[in-house]
């Protein structure tokens, strides 16, 4: 068998259905194969950065393993971004990069670059195959790394005389690295530590992050927040990793998060943190994250743990798990939940007036469309069943902020790297893995123009993904920031030149609508979730419209600006 | 907290790329490396790597967390922190051996057991093994007569038997 044919009966074997890529002279024996394997659906995206996002949104919408394929230089060089921004969320994917020959590896050959090296500080790991008969062997081992533990991107490096060369195919049906060895389980007794804190504390919060999704931890999640009366507030990533309409639910916490969210942490005498890492976002500044709480921290990765903040309770293992073990402690010790609401009745008083006192408002008055009013009304047509991307900016944190994701994988968007123009090619990753769903991709004109090429992408392949445009002329947080903290000084933040979104849409192909007036908004919403093909919706709303609350960055969670 | 200094030990898969990962994750995180040995083990698949750092508690417990994120390593030893450790280092210093001082620099060597290991009209080039405090000791008794070149190993380090039962 040659090296190519190898490649693709290994991704045959590890269930790939799809590939995102961009064929190019270093990966052309594998796409030769590939024109002869139609078991596997290949993506032909306009740039590499977007076949590595969607593979990404790929991953995150149906929790497998996404796949891009690129050439070798340029290719290979235009999907770091994708693979970083994949690499900070815990994304399992495998990115195949083409190589030249190995005899002209370190030879300043065309196009070649040492993309090992490159992407080695963003990468989970990452392998440069030297003989063709290890390709097997690495290629399963790549997925198994990709998907176990705390999932990331793997890069295999795929010289052209290793896919060219011929060896006999031998496929390991298991796979063990000896110096790999994630831990799943958690320890019993950190456990029922935990456990005894929980009895003895009056202001409880639970924290959920996205490596709650990333372990299928919701059911668990609930099911303890439930039995406990628990408030559960949620990272940007952990949104969706408990119900956003539940009654104990306290929405985002951090930067933009709810105040009350931010208030019941700061106060808080216990936080159990589900697969969260204290990301900087979340905690303001460090010192003053809360001061009174004792932490529980349930990650898989112990890197996680005692990185940022301080915890008393450790708990390394799969959040799941950790959380299923912690529940049949619960249900042994067989407290009645009588006595747990007694328990927090004083505390859950308190919440309730944080959240009467600052809700999350806004008001839709004048001729302005307000960007949250669109949101609230998208959440309203799709009954919040859509999945939904989001670009990065102010686009990003009213959609985190107003619709209310109540199942986990529905939110996709770049918590960690904060990557504009990943929302679009995530929206047909996500939409190629999820068929019958509805998928859309809340953007902000900056960043739709970042990849916006990938219309042609979407076209081809006849993905009804709407595009919603919060089209306010501006870089919008950028601006805000500079109107908070900069006086003013708009500087770089406002386009001279904004294509016509409705034209360009036209000109690939798709439909494009407009809405400049408040009533505009439902009609052309609506038209665009009845349409069965690519839409972009361009909604001109309120320029100067803010991101509230607001923590300015390196202040205390609790100095927020309201409005 | 207070810096202090770790000597880790190491065991890596022995492949290309790992010693790239591991001083990658010193210089990503701005972590800094005083000493790094590496070599192969008795296991030709595995090498055994050195290192010497420093920083406070949350620092080092920083390293040891990330180098066992990496694939390749197999195991993390903080042997500072593991009981009584012997620790080895090696230099090859060339001073300067004139007519006058050519007996002091042997009379030197005699005293610290270092080797002589080549000899010219105008230098000697000595071989010193010790622990990191020994080789300074030799360096600075040796500078008031002039070193003209010196080369260190870094540091390379076991644990100790215990020795009662
Ligand atoms: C690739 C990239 N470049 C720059 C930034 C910095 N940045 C963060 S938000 C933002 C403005 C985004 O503007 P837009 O997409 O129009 O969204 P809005 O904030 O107006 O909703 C910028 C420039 C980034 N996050 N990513």
């Amino acid at each position: 068998m040659t090296g190519a044919q190898m490649i693709v009966e290994a991704l045959k074997r590890e269930g790939v259905e799809v590939i995102f890529g961009y064929p190019g002279g270093a990966v052309i024996d594998i796409y030769d194969e590939l024109y002869r394997t139609p078991e596997i659906k290949h993506v032909l995206v306009r740039h590499e950065q977007g076949a590595a996002h969607a593979a990404d949104g790929y991953a995150r919408s149906t929790g497998k393993v996404g796949v891009c394929l690129v050439t070798s230089g340029p290719g290979a060089t235009n999907t770091v971004t994708g693979i970083a921004t994949a690499y900070m969320d815990s994304i399992p994917m495998v990115i195949l990069t083409g190589q030249v020959p190995t005899k002209l590896i370190g030879n300043d050959a065309f196009q070649e670059v040492d993309i090992t090296g490159i992407t080695r500080p963003c990468t989970k790991h990452n392998f440069l195959v030297k003989r063709t008969e290890d390709l097997p062997r690495i290629l399963k081992a790549a997925f198994h790394i990709a998907r176990t533990g705390r999932p990331g991107p793997v890069l295999v490096d795929l010289p052209k005389d290793v896919q060219q060369g011929k060896a006999e195919f031998y496929w390991p049906e298991e796979i063990r690295l000896r110096s790999y060895n994630p831990v799943y389980d958690p320890h019993p007794r950190q456990v029922e530590k935990a456990y005894r804190l929980l009895e003895s504390c009056t202001r409880p919060v639970v924290l959920v992050g996205g490596g709650a999704i990333a372990s299928g931890a919701h059911e668990e999640i609930r099911e303890l927040a439930e039995r406990l009366h628990l408030p559960v507030t949620m990272t940007l990533m952990g949104l969706g990793g408990f119900p956003g309409t539940h009654p104990q639910s306290l929405g985002m916490l951090g930067m933009h998060g709810t105040y009350y969210a931010n208030m019941a942490v700061a106060n808080s005498d216990l936080i159990l943190a589900v697969g969260a890492r204290f990301d900087d976002r979340v905690t303001g500044k460090v010192d003053a994250f809360a001061p009174m709480a004792k932490i529980i921290h349930i990650d898989i990765d112990p890197t996680s743990i005692q990185k940022n903040v301080r915890v008393d309770v450790p708990i390394v293992g799969d959040c799941k798990r950790a959380l299923e073990k912690l529940l049949s402690v619960i249900k042994e010790v067989g407290r009645p939940e009588k006595i747990w609401r007694e328990q927090f009745k004083d505390w859950w008083e308190q919440i309730e007036i944080w959240k009467k006192r600052y809700p999350l408002t806004y008001k839709q008055e004048g001729d302005y469309i307000k960007p949250q009013f669109v949101i609230e009304k998208l959440y309203e047509l799709t009954r919040g069943e859509a999945i939904v991307t989001t670009e990065v900016g102010q686009n990003q944190m009213w959609t985190a902020q107003y619709y209310k994701f109540d199942k986990p994988r529905t939110l996709i968007t770049s918590g960690g790297l904060g990557t504009m123009g990943f929302g679009f090619p995530a929206a047909i990753g996500a939409q190629m893995g999820n068929p019958d769903k509805t998928v859309i991709d809340i953007a902000g004109d900056g960043s739709i123009q970042m990849n916006i090429q990938e219309m042609a992408t979407a076209m081809e392949q006849g993905l009804p993904v709407k595009v919603i445009i919060l089209n306010n002329g501006y870089l919008g947080m950028v601006r805000q920031w500079q109107e908070l903290f900069y006086e003013r000084r708009y500087s770089a933040v406002k386009f001279q030149v904004l294509p016509d979104f409705v034209k360009l849409a036209e000109a690939y192909g798709a439909l494009g609508l407009r809405a400049t007036r408040p009533e505009e908004v439902e009609p052309v919403l609506r038209e665009a979730l009845a349409s069965d093909r690519l839409t972009l919706v361009d909604i001109h709303i309120a320029p100067e419209e803010g991101v509230f609350p607001m923590v300015p960055a390196g202040r205390a969670t609790t100095e927020m600006i309201l409005v | 907290m207070s810096e202090k200094k770790h000597t880790l030990s190491v065991l890596v898969e022995n492949t290309p790329g790992a010693l790239a990962r591991i001083a990658g994750l010193f210089s990503g995180r701005g972590f800094n490396i005083d000493s790094l040995c590496v070599a192969e083990t008795l296991d030709p698949t595995l090498s055994h790597l050195t290192l010497v750092t420093r920083g406070d508690d949350l620092i080092i417990e920083q390293i040891i967390k990330q180098l066992r994120r990496l694939i390749d390593v197999y195991r993390v030893v903080d042997v500072t922190e593991e009981g009584e450790f012997v620790e080895r280092e090696m230099a090859l210093i060339k001073v300067r051996a004139e007519k006058e001082t050519r007996a002091e620099v042997l009379r030197m060597c005699d005293i610290f057991r270092c080797k002589v290991v080549d000899v010219s009209p105008r230098t000697y080039t000595i071989e010193v093994t010790g622990p990191q405090s020994k080789l300074q000791a030799v360096i600075e008794l040796l500078k008031p007569l002039g070193i003209k070149e010196i080369v260190r190993t870094g540091v390379i380090a076991m644990k100790r038997e215990k020795k009662a039962p």
